[in-house]
């Protein structure tokens, strides 16, 4: 079965490339090709979880090894996979997912007259992502980090006619990139301290390697993590993301993508293990997310960039619970995972609701939507339910066990400081949610004609859309449900990720309990205002927190006067110094030698007789000097 | 008679061939001045001659004398192709080679 992984990688690798070289003869069948390379794909990660399931859990840990990539003396780079249960997760949910977006698509882009290359930049996705996963060491898991990166560029700026697509793209494109200079700084370290970045290789050495080291790879890693992740304060280019095509923003800016930085630092859990400095930044990056993330969300009135705000919020859960150590491991990924469908199946919803309103993102124009797209309305509230984390749905299951285990963090303050942090994000998420709910389906209709003067006329979509959104919201129901039952997933993960039970400082029935009522809170706050009131179509003046949350809480003013004027003054003075320090200098004693010259020019004047009283003067000195220094 | 006071002759003939080299302007004066100086240089050469009680200071007063009447030859024709092209033996007329 090793020999099976590779082709996880080369059949949506091959669909990239057959796509992108066939040339306009493929546009026809393109989307099927693409499509089917990715169903391939997911059936044969189907077959390796059914294989590993057979086996017991010392041997669940495939191991491919393709070649030798750098070997040069102690330095060795080999393209090897390793496909354990952490991996088999990811590969299950990327694959999964993956496909279902592609059918998906099939249905979106069906008018789009670039929908082949659309399908290849999706596959070059897919095969770039199951790298990112199932790599054996950090510098191929470096390649698939880049390659995500690059296709996530590509995808959002797929519409790249329109300038703010274009600009989004370059946006992610740079501020992912600050995030992976941490990542190539961490590899760097791990190879001068450990002398190897292989994960076995590093999990054997972390043991005698001093704390000092360890946290700062452990930082490096979570700097990595922030930009792929958008977690602050690298958190600025996921909104703007929202400017690719829907599925993209289901597939890489809301189920996988994004959650690599999570993936990454449960990976590397045995050196955060070890390093409890770089764990606390690590929870405290993931807290402050969580609200930021949840804040930004009640304020937006582009469907999709509320939901982008619920990513970076959730995406803060799961790194929060990253950073609890083995406590919460199992549940950062159990939330991952339940994330990727209740979220991916929102996303695929919001595309279906602008699908039938003509491309139109703004919910204050919605309205009353649940009768015109009944399948869409009860997928997209079942995928509320769960994210909200109604008892029962997967979101519950998932995300009480990330609060329970940030009260569990410390017995003493800061337990209680992060997990009233998670609680309190928890009431705020069921708060923009139900906003997003009722602005969209309920209430009276304020639709508006768009920019061409066509009225709206809103429809169900068409099978291949609807299909893909009922899976996921199966997914959305059962899986947490099925994860928790006897601690399927927990034991699954423990023998990659360790797990201890977390002892929270209040009991856990409390803790399941007050979940509950903050989240009625929430949702019974967002009715009274949005579900009572009319909704205005001109979005009011607000608060200054709603208008500061309009503009992601000023981020981008944040970024734009520290960082962009910041660099702007800094280059200003130090050209200024260039020219005024270093040319002076040089400048200046050119100037000096060429004055100086000029004047002694002027000694020769052709007079006879001022020579010959210089050199009357001349040896007058010498002689009186001579004299000198013979009598002392 | 003490040999010192040729050396005090010729240290205030030197003087004042040097003074007349600086303050005149007449090419002519100017290199009588100069041949004052040489004789000048003779006179304390062949002094310390004496004073040494060895010949070398005579001989190279004998090599400066010949050198001279060269230089006078030489010198002279300057001065008369110089008087002849402008009219005048003033050395401050000629001050063209400068920058």
């Amino acid at each position: 079965m090793e020999n099976l992984i590779a082709l996880l990688v080369a059949a949506p690798l091959l669909g990239a490339a057959v796509l992108l070289c066939g040339g306009r003869r493929l546009d026809r069948v393109g989307h099927v090709i693409g499509t089917a390379l990715a169903f391939a794909s997911f059936g044969i990660a189907v077959g390796l979880f059914v294989d590993m399931l057979g086996r017991s859990t010392e041997d669940r840990s495939l191991h491919q090894h393709l070649f030798s990539w750098i070997p040069v003396g102690g330095f060795q780079a080999d393209i090897a996979f390793q496909l354990d249960q952490l991996s088999m997760t990811f590969v299950l949910l990327i694959t999964g997912v993956g496909s279902l977006i592609h059918v998906y698509s099939m249905g979106y882009m069906e008018h789009d007259e670039r929908r082949r290359r659309f399908f290849a930049y999706l596959n070059l996705f897919l095969a770039a992502m199951l790298i990112l996963v199932i790599a054996d060491n950090y510098l191929l898991l470096y390649v698939g980090w880049e390659g995500v990166g690059l296709a996530s560029y590509l995808l959002i700026g797929f519409w790249q006619h329109k300038p703010s697509a274009a600009t989004a793209a370059k946006k992610a494109f740079l501020v992912n990139r600050v995030g992976d200079i941490g990542l190539s700084i961490a590899i760097m370290l791990m190879f001068t301290t450990f002398g190897t970045f292989a994960f076995g290789g590093v999990l054997e050495a972390t043991g005698e390697t001093g704390e000092g080291k360890l946290t700062a790879i452990g930082l490096m890693l979570l700097l990595a993590a922030c930009g792929k992740s958008a977690q602050v304060p690298l958190q600025s280019w996921l909104g703007d993301a929202m400017e690719g095509p829907t599925p993209v923003s289901a597939l890489i800016h809301a189920a996988t993508m994004v959650t690599a930085g999570v993936y990454l630092i449960v990976r590397s859990g045995t050196i955060f293990n070890a390093a409890p400095d770089a764990q606390l930044a690590v929870v405290i990056v993931g807290a402050v997310t969580l609200l930021f993330g949840a804040i930004v969300g009640c304020a937006k009135d582009d469907i999709k960039k509320a939901l982008a705000g619920s990513t970076m919020s959730q995406i803060g859960y799961m790194i929060m619970a990253a950073g609890l150590g083995p406590i919460g491991y199992a549940f950062a990924i159990m939330h991952l995972v339940t994330h990727g469908f209740f979220k991916a199946g929102l996303f695929l919803g919001a595309g279906s609701v602008m699908h039938g309103m003509n491309d139109e993102v703004d919910m204050r124009k919605y309205g009353g939507l649940r009768k015109y797209m009944p399948v869409t309305f009860v997928t997209f509230g079942l995928g509320y339910l769960a994210i909200i984390g109604f008892p029962g749905l997967s979101g519950f299951w998932s995300k009480d066990k990330i609060i329970e285990a940030a009260f569990a963090y410390d017995d003493g303050i800061r337990g209680w400081i992060f997990g009233g942090v998670a609680l309190l994000g928890a009431g705020i998420t069921a708060f923009y949610m139900t906003r997003v709910m009722i602005m969209t389906f309920f209430g009276e209709k304020r639709w508006q004609p768009d920019a061409a003067g066509n009225e709206p006329h809103p429809h169900e979509s068409p099978k291949s859309m609807t299909i893909p959104m009922i899976v996921l919201a199966f997914g959305s129901v059962f899986a947490g449900g099925l994860f928790s039952l006897n601690e399927a997933f927990v034991k699954w993960l423990e023998p990659v990720t360790e797990f201890h039970h977390p002892h929270p400082v209040i009991s856990v029935p409390a803790i399941t309990a007050s979940t509950v009522v903050v989240l009625l809170l929430g949702a019974g706050l967002a009715y009274l205002q949005y579900g009572r009131r009319p909704v205005p179509v001109t979005p009011p003046k607000g608060s200054l927190l709603t208008r500061a949350a309009r503009r992601d809480l000023l981020q981008d003013d944040f970024n734009h006067v520290v960082l962009v004027r910041g660099g702007e003054h800094l280059t200003r003075s130090l050209v200024y110094v260039d020219h005024s320090l270093v040319d002076g200098v040089v400048n200046g004693t050119a100037a000096g030698f060429g004055g100086l010259s000029g004047r002694l020019r002027r000694l020769q004047n052709g007079f006879a007789r001022s020579y010959a009283v210089s050199m009357f003067g001349g040896t007058a000195i010498l002689i009186a000097a001579t004299l000198l220094m013979r009598a002392v | 008679m003490n040999p010192v006071n040729y050396l005090y002759l010729a240290a205030l003939l030197f003087s004042i061939g040097a003074t007349g080299v600086l303050i005149r302007r007449n090419a002519i004066v100017l290199f009588m001045c100069v041949e004052l100086m040489l004789n000048a240089c003779n006179l304390a050469l062949v002094a310390f001659s004496r004073m040494h009680g060895n010949l070398d200071g005579q001989i190279i007063a004998f090599f400066t004398m010949v050198v001279a009447a060269a230089e006078v030859v030489v010198g002279l024709a300057i001065i008369v192709s110089l008087f002849r092209s402008r009219h005048s033996a003033s050395v401050d007329d000629a001050s063209l080679m400068k920058l």
